[in-house]
């Protein structure tokens, strides 16, 4: 899949990257623990840490319930944080059905584990500045969320 | 209230040892989707829940939840009370069921 342009632009940037191995439900609190905690030691606000945090959970969850294997990337620059998963597996049809509180593609033993709320995604968008999702069925699907950062003397 | 103090008042079983019992609880939420708790749960809260599967501890270690509370003293798997242990999570359980140990816990939370 073509990657979305982020990575091309010539900034200081931190980037940390995480493989997501198939039916692998662990990564998706390691990651957002890991990365919560350089995020905390780099002095973002609370609240960015959270958001960030939410997002990188959801999606790489996401990733090991709906597709079958990918990858994280977290893009830290002074001015904002980008997420981005890229998988493989079945991909989205209907982006904007996905994207609806309480709808859900999750089998009965996902369910009986407390995913499939349909709650991912809605959450994804609640805790970025801008989501974009390219998908292509049977082929895979690219999630890129932006969170902006306030600016050092915006933080109060 | 710490969460030492609720459990004693309210006679839960620890299954993690003192693992923050010192730690101030601020609110609680009952859930067990997974994310509805991310989207809803206050920081610092106690979350009541009849999920089991190690996974619960990757919620609550996103969302700094202090306990997780089990109802109806369903059984855990040794390897998630560990865990809990080494993250610093603790896990309570009791008999009673979610609704009668939510009113229990919201009950103790607003005396204070
Ligand atoms: N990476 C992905 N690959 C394929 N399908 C996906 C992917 N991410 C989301 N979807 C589809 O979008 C639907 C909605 O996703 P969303 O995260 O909102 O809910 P959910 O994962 O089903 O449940 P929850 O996140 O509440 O546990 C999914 O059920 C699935 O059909
Ligand atoms: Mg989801």
């Amino acid at each position: 899949m073509n990657r979305i342009n982020e990575e091309a632009e010539n900034k200081p940037q931190l980037k940390l990257e995480f493989e997501i191995k198939e039916k692998d439900f662990n990564v998706a609190g390691e990651a957002a623990s890991k990365v919560k905690k350089t995020l905390q030691q780099l002095g973002l606000t609370p609240e960015a840490v959270r958001n960030i945090a939410i997002v990188i959970y959801e999606a790489v969850m996401n990733v090991v319930i709906h597709a079958t294997c990918g990858q994280l990337k977290v893009i830290i620059i002074p001015e904002r944080v980008t997420v981005l998963t890229e998988d493989k597996g079945i991909g989205i049809s209907n982006i904007e059905l996905a994207m609806k509180e309480g709808y859900s593609t999750a089998t009965h033993e996902i369910r009986e584990m407390g995913f499939g709320a349909g709650m991912g995604l809605p959450n994804i968008k609640q805790c970025s500045h801008k989501l974009n999702i390219k998908s292509q069925v049977g082929v895979g699907t690219v999630l890129e969320a932006i969170i902006y950062l306030p600016s050092k003397d915006e933080k109060g | 209230m710490t969460l030492g103090e609720l459990v004693n008042l309210l006679d839960f079983e620890t299954l993690t040892g003192e693992v923050n019992l010192d730690k101030e609880v601020k609110s609680g939420y009952v859930s067990d989707l997974l994310s509805d708790v991310i989207a809803n749960i206050d920081e610092g809260s106690v979350w009541i829940t009849i999920q089991r599967h190690i996974n619960i501890l990757g919620v609550a270690k996103l969302k700094d939840i202090i306990a997780i509370v089990i109802p109806r003293k369903l059984e855990l798997e040794q390897e998630v009370i560990e865990r809990a242990k080494s993250e610093k999570i603790a896990i309570l359980r009791d008999f009673r069921p979610a609704f009668e140990i939510s009113g229990l816990i919201f009950n103790a939370l607003k005396r204070g």
